[in-house]
């Protein structure tokens, strides 16, 4: 049977701490109702809902929220991409929070929210599971709990985190999803525990926007670094919305850093390149480089290697007009490999739910 | 950690027809004592007794160690002489200027002064700085020009020390610290770009270890290669903040000299600013033209440490992309990542091109006769 593409990254959303009611047991039902009428929308600071890159013009709604209901999902991404699966990643202030049994109550809410409000209903859809890493211990729990449903196929991260994503406080995480076979998906956004940037918050949306990219390098660097996949040799870790011409300098300046000063880092036995390849995918939106098919060849060919990159549209987010959802200049094979066979290869789970 | 990579002794001599100008050289002080007079007593009696104080956990010291067996410096540079490495202007002579056919040497004096939270001391001690750089260096090697400290979380003491040496031939670009309290561009700092555009001087940011910040988004990285890895980071942040604050709008003359965090992050970085920028035009309006515009007019890069990729005919897309006119070589002499012009670029060049990259961007930049 041939197989369909497989949109890795579309973001449901949560319509607001309301929405997930049913899934909140008396306390935190009370506790959200009477406490916290102040704070109810939780939307990420790094996603204004109103802000151009947070929504395509021709995605949003009169009224309501993009992406907040699935005929607008039909209509915009799973019918005209024609796709197989999507994969959600609701992005919702739950995973920012400071109160870690807060955090971790409104995770698990909206983790049975996607089950029975969008996976039960719409047989192409696939889930991230949300978990806050304020609890790492907390985290694994939730993911114990959720793997049983083949439908959730990988964790879900934030890129701008509380302490470097490498560090062993994490690693709890990462034991359970190599355990169930599932990527780590590290998405653009932060806890805002820290600037973007190495000199303090910038001022305008847009920078904060492209300073995501940095955060990502970062990320990528202290996972390789503090020795993640030397320890868990199975994980994979998806990148998303983190842009992706970034990657071959990083490659490049890292892979001499580490032939500098290796002596630091014992366990990591190979250069970072190699590593990365193993274990790294990226989200295919946004690409970043210009509409000549001459430099995204040879930005391809920088990256030594047709495993990494998966097809995305970010949906509702605004990264592209149309449905131009791959910069140009691709070849045929390589098109296959980013919209389908990479897919299935970093998900197992896809396969294994397959109807 | 202490193999050879390199035989030297088997090394060919340098290409005698390649002159070079050298971005980045880093004098050092004997000791700190160096300093004092150029000092006023209550400076002096500070920096004997508290001293510089930056906002780190060591006292004078970066908190990684340097995984290096000279702490970030060659070992085969400290001199005969003792002291430090690069504190002996004869043995630089030797080793580095002469050996390597240095037509002239820009020095990064990497002054305490800026990161100082004692404004006033740091503002002193940015212009012994200066004062120092002249009567060590410069004017007993006239093939060494040095760069202008100013304490740039302190403007008003950093346009008095440029306006002060303004003219003054010695004296090739100012030197800034990326990792600020602010990003560069925010409107603090704006008299500095008004006095550096009207002294004619270009901005250099050298990367530097440590900061007022996390060195991530994701907060403090453990690790020395984690911390060198994000030098890339920390100027991309100069430039992204630089256009999208529109200083260039402002400033049409400024120039920006990107320096030691090498710069195959560059294209890829104009690309995505475009695209940022063109999804973000309501947010911008002070940014009138697609980002990338500004960077190809405005921003120069040392090479130093050149990126290595695994097929080395790959960093020459990197080149065209950024424009064979913007790229400065530097060693970043005496430090251990050092980049020698025989061996730094693994690809071929014409002629033509080494004389850009090599000698004659940096001259024009300068206006070095």
């Amino acid at each position: 049977m041939r197989l369909k593409p497989v949109d890795c990254d579309v973001h449901p959303a949560v319509s607001g701490t309301r929405a997930l009611l049913p899934y909140l047991d008396g306390y935190w039902s009370d506790t959200v109702q009477m406490v916290m009428p102040g704070i109810q929308q939780l939307e990420l600071n790094s996603y204004p809902p109103g802000a151009p890159l947070s929504v395509r013009p021709d995605w949003r709604p009169p009224q309501g929220k993009a992406a907040g209901d699935l005929a607008q999902l039909r209509t915009h991404v799973l019918d005209p991409f024609d796709v197989s699966f999507a994969i959600c990643n609701p992005l919702f202030g739950a995973q920012v929070l400071f109160h870690d049994y807060l955090a971790a109550a409104l995770c698990t809410a909206v983790n049975d929210w996607m089950a029975a409000e969008w996976l039960d209903r719409e047989p192409r859809l696939r889930a991230s599971i949300v978990v806050s890493t304020v609890d790492p211990d907390r985290a694994a729990d939730e993911i114990e709990r959720r793997a049983a449903d083949p439908r959730f196929v990988q964790v879900l991260l934030l890129a701008g985190s509380e302490m470097p994503l490498g560090r062993r406080y994490h690693w709890p995480i990462y034991r359970a999803a190599e355990r169930h076979g599932l990527p780590i998906g590290i998405h653009a956004g932060s806890m805002f525990r820290h600037p973007p940037t190495q000199s303090g918050f910038p001022s305008y949306l847009a920078e904060d926007y492209a300073a995501q990219a940095q955060v990502f390098a970062s990320q990528l660097s202290s996972l390789i670094a503090e020795g993640v996949f030397a320890k868990f040799p199975d994980l994979k870790v998806v990148l998303m919305e983190s842009g992706v011409t970034w990657l071959p300098g990083f490659m490049w300046r890292f892979g001499k850093d580490w032939r500098g000063v290796r002596s630091e880092v014992p366990w990591i036995d190979r250069p970072p390149a190699d590593i990365v390849r193993d274990h790294v995918r990226l989200t295919i939106q946004p690409f970043d480089a210009p509409p000549d098919p001459a430099v995204v060849q040879r930005i391809i060919e920088h990256f030594g290697s047709d495993d990494l990159l998966l097809f995305a549209t970010d949906y509702p987010h605004w990264q592209f007009d149309g449905d131009d959802a791959l910069p140009p200049g691709l070849p045929a094979g390589l098109v296959q490999k980013i919209m389908v066979d990479n897919a299935f290869d970093t998900y197992p789970r896809l396969k294994e739910s397959m109807p | 950690m202490t193999t050879a990579l390199l035989d030297r002794a088997n090394a060919p001599a340098r290409d005698a027809r390649l002159w070079v100008v050298d971005c980045d050289i880093h004098p050092a002080a004997r000791a700190r004592t160096d300093l004092m007079p150029f000092l006023s007593e209550r400076w002096r009696a500070h920096l004997a007794g508290i001293g510089p104080r930056a906002a780190q956990p060591l006292s004078g010291a970066i908190p990684w160690p340097r995984m290096n067996i000279g702490n970030g410096r060659r070992l085969d540079a400290l001199p005969p002489s003792g002291g430090p490495a690069a504190s002996d202007l004869g043995f630089m002579q030797a080793q580095h200027l002469d050996a390597n056919g240095i037509e002239y040497g820009i020095l990064q004096p990497l002054s305490a002064g800026g990161n100082t939270l004692d404004l006033e001391f740091g503002a002193a001690l940015c212009s012994a700085t200066n004062d120092w750089q002249l009567e060590a260096w410069v004017k007993p090697e006239p093939r060494l020009k040095a760069s202008l400290s100013v304490p740039q979380e302190y403007p008003e003491a950093a346009v008095r020390e440029i306006e002060r040496r303004a003219g003054d031939p010695a004296f090739a670009q100012i030197e800034l610290k990326p990792r600020t309290i602010e990003p560069i561009g925010r409107r603090r700092y704006w008299p500095i770009f008004a006095a550096a555009e009207a002294a004619g001087l270009p901005l250099s940011f050298h990367s530097a270890a440590y900061g007022p910040h996390a060195n991530s988004g994701g907060g403090w990285m453990p690790f020395y290669i984690e911390e060198h890895y994000a030098f890339a980071n920390n100027i991309q942040t100069v430039v992204t903040s630089l256009v999208m604050e529109g200083v260039f709008e402002r400033f049409a003359g400024l120039k920006v000299v990107c320096v030691e965090g090498g710069f195959a992050w560059a294209p890829t970085l104009a690309w995505r600013l475009d695209k940022v920028w063109a999804h973000s035009r309501a947010e911008l309006p002070h940014v009138k033209r697609p980002p990338s515009e500004y960077i190809r007019e405005h921003v120069w890069y040392t090479t130093q440490p050149v990126e290595e990729p695994e097929q080395p005919q790959h960093l020459r897309d990197v080149m065209d992309w950024l424009g064979w006119d913007r790229l400065m070589f530097s060693t970043d002499y005496p430090h251990w990542d050092y980049d020698d012009p025989r061996f730094a670029f693994k690809i071929r060049m014409s002629d033509a091109e080494k004389e850009k990259i090599f000698r004659g961007n940096a001259k024009a930049l300068y206006r070095l006769p």
